[in-house]
């Protein structure tokens, strides 16, 4: 199938520019005409965290003309180990700015526009207008098929990647020419079923190579050059090392994208997904089922009887453990619940509190009532107990 | 005998293994080994009618097996199969806090199967 570039539109490059870009007009497939194409191309960003850096680094280098980020968090110190756009300079900023920063840094010559606000169904539509392609670098469930929806709708590819600990997709789902990501996901998973980054890990180099593969088909497709992903997704095992690619077809059957969809304009994905894709203060556990860390400490002090669960993986314990405490990680809880008396007090740990309010829906779904979960994990009683324990 | 590729996600409730050899004769029946082998793995595959849960995409050799039988697809010894999981790991732009120095809220989750304490 002859690849028509996305872009048709060229915009005259300065001298400068013919220099810096040498290396690309060198090369036939891109050529003058190709990066004339480039600089009148527009790609928005969603996202300017792991993912995001690589795919604003390259498209910015490349010389795409107009990028847009959309983030609306602040850099933080945890950040740098995948982050790579941001840095110690930065750390405490918004990240868009940071970003921006770093972009006009590489190349003056581009226009980068900043978004320091959620994506939501409310915005989408406004702010991804003015652009020829996204790129999906967002980290949650109802971000992604709100990205997809967008796309589909108003017929822009979607340039997709997504990372977990050490594996990572990549795909182009555009509805036009293949399939969406609702004909490979049509349903989000449960919440609770993947962990997020912040929860599982990921390995740092991990967003930078699928972030990079994301870039190069995102340059592909506005140059209208090579085989582009539609109809393909790869899967990266870093481990492995070794990539599988397997072949996508449009669902007949798709709500978004099929002859007969249902969805016909954005939805409320939060709620399609079950989850907050934004940071919203919904969704907590009753108090009555917290303890603060500085109350257990009086507690156990006070000497009442309280047998303590963590429910991270084990390596977690060389980072930081509680004394006495029992390890049972989260995903063998359900097969080792004999272990637990439930007329014992119990109070569950984790991290930072999200593992161990799943474990105690699971004990108390299980008929344990004696169970409290530990506000803020381990490291809230870094900060408010014990400040010898590092937090991570 | 069957492959099964384990995805990452799903390596907690399989001790670990990232491949599981099994029997079977039809994907339903792979999973279905599967899963008295690893019975943890169960709930996420399954629901409770024993149907296949919507969200998990299954692929035969490279091809999704919605667009070949379904959970019926018929099965040769040597068959690879991969489990697809959603994973949806990019930026940290939802459920942020826990990327931060202040606490993260107890729960970003949804826990509407814990039952009401009792007074």
């Amino acid at each position: 199938m002859a690849n028509a570039p996305l872009v048709s539109k060229e915009l005259d490059l300065s001298h400068d520019e013919i220099l810096r870009y040498s290396r690309h007009l060198l090369m036939p497939e891109v050529g003058l005409a190709g990066q004339r194409k480039l600089k009148a191309s527009s790609v928005l960003v969603i996202g300017t965290g792991g993912l995001g850096s690589p795919v604003a680094l390259y498209l910015a280098a490349a010389g795409v003309g107009h990028l847009g980020l959309v983030d609306y968090d602040r850099v933080d110190f945890t950040n740098l180990q995948r982050q790579v756009i941001h840095g110690m300079g930065t750390v405490g900023l918004r990240k868009v700015d940071s970003a921006r920063a770093r972009l006009l840094d590489l190349n003056p010559d581009i226009r980068v526009e900043t978004y320091d606000e959620p994506f939501t169904s409310e915005n989408a539509m406004r702010l991804s207008a003015p652009y020829d392609l996204i790129v999906d670098g967002t980290d949650n469930f109802p971000t992604r098929y709100l990205v997809n929806d967008v796309c589909v709708l108003t017929h822009k590819p979607n340039v997709y990647g997504s990372i977990f600990r050490f594996e990572g997709q990549v795909s182009v789902f555009w509805a036009d020419r293949g399939p969406c990501y609702r004909c490979l996901f049509p349903e989000p998973p449960p919440p609770g079923l993947v962990p997020s980054c912040a929860e599982g890990g990921v390995f740092g180099v991990l967003p930078g190579t699928i972030g990079t593969l994301q870039a190069t088909e995102a340059l592909k497709l506005l140059l209208g050059i090579g085989e582009p992903l539609i109809g393909k997704l790869l899967l990266f095992d870093a481990l492995g090392l070794s990539f599988e690619e397997l072949r996508l077809k449009k669902n007949p059957r798709c709500r978004i994208c099929s002859a007969e969809p249902e969805i016909h304009e954005l939805i409320d994905y939060e709620a399609f997904c079950g989850v907050p894709g934004h940071d919203h203060e919904d969704g907590h556990l009753a108090r009555e089922w917290e303890v603060e860390p500085a109350a257990l400490a009086a507690e156990l002090k006070a000497g009442k009887a309280v047998r303590l669960l963590d429910v991270r993986e084990p390596h977690e314990l060389e980072i930081s453990r509680l004394p006495g405490a029992q390890l049972i990680p989260l995903g063998s809880l359900a097969s080792r619940l004999h272990e637990l008396d439930s007329a014992e007090e119990l109070v569950v740990f984790c991290k930072s509190g999200t593992r161990s309010a799943r474990a105690l829906e699971l004990l108390a779904g299980a008929g344990y009532r004696k169970v409290r979960n530990l506000y803020g994990g381990i490291n809230e009683w870094a900060r408010q107990v014990d400040p010898s324990l590092p937090q991570y | 005998m069957i492959t099964i590729r384990v995805p990452t996600p799903l390596r907690p409730y399989t001790g670990g293994a990232k491949e599981v050899e099994v029997s079977g004769e039809t994907v339903t029946e792979a999973l279905g080994d599967l899963v008295q082998h690893y019975p943890d793995l169960k709930r996420h595959l399954f629901d409770d009618a024993g149907a296949l849960r919507a969200y998990v995409n299954v692929f035969l050799n490279d091809d999704d097996v919605r667009t070949l039988q379904g959970e019926a697809t018929p099965l040769k010894p040597g068959d690879r199969l991969m489990i697809i999981p959603s994973i949806a790991g990019g930026a940290p732009t939802g459920w942020r806090r826990e990327e931060r120095q202040e606490p993260a809220p107890s729960a970003r989750i949804r826990l509407g199967s814990v039952p009401t304490r009792p007074a």
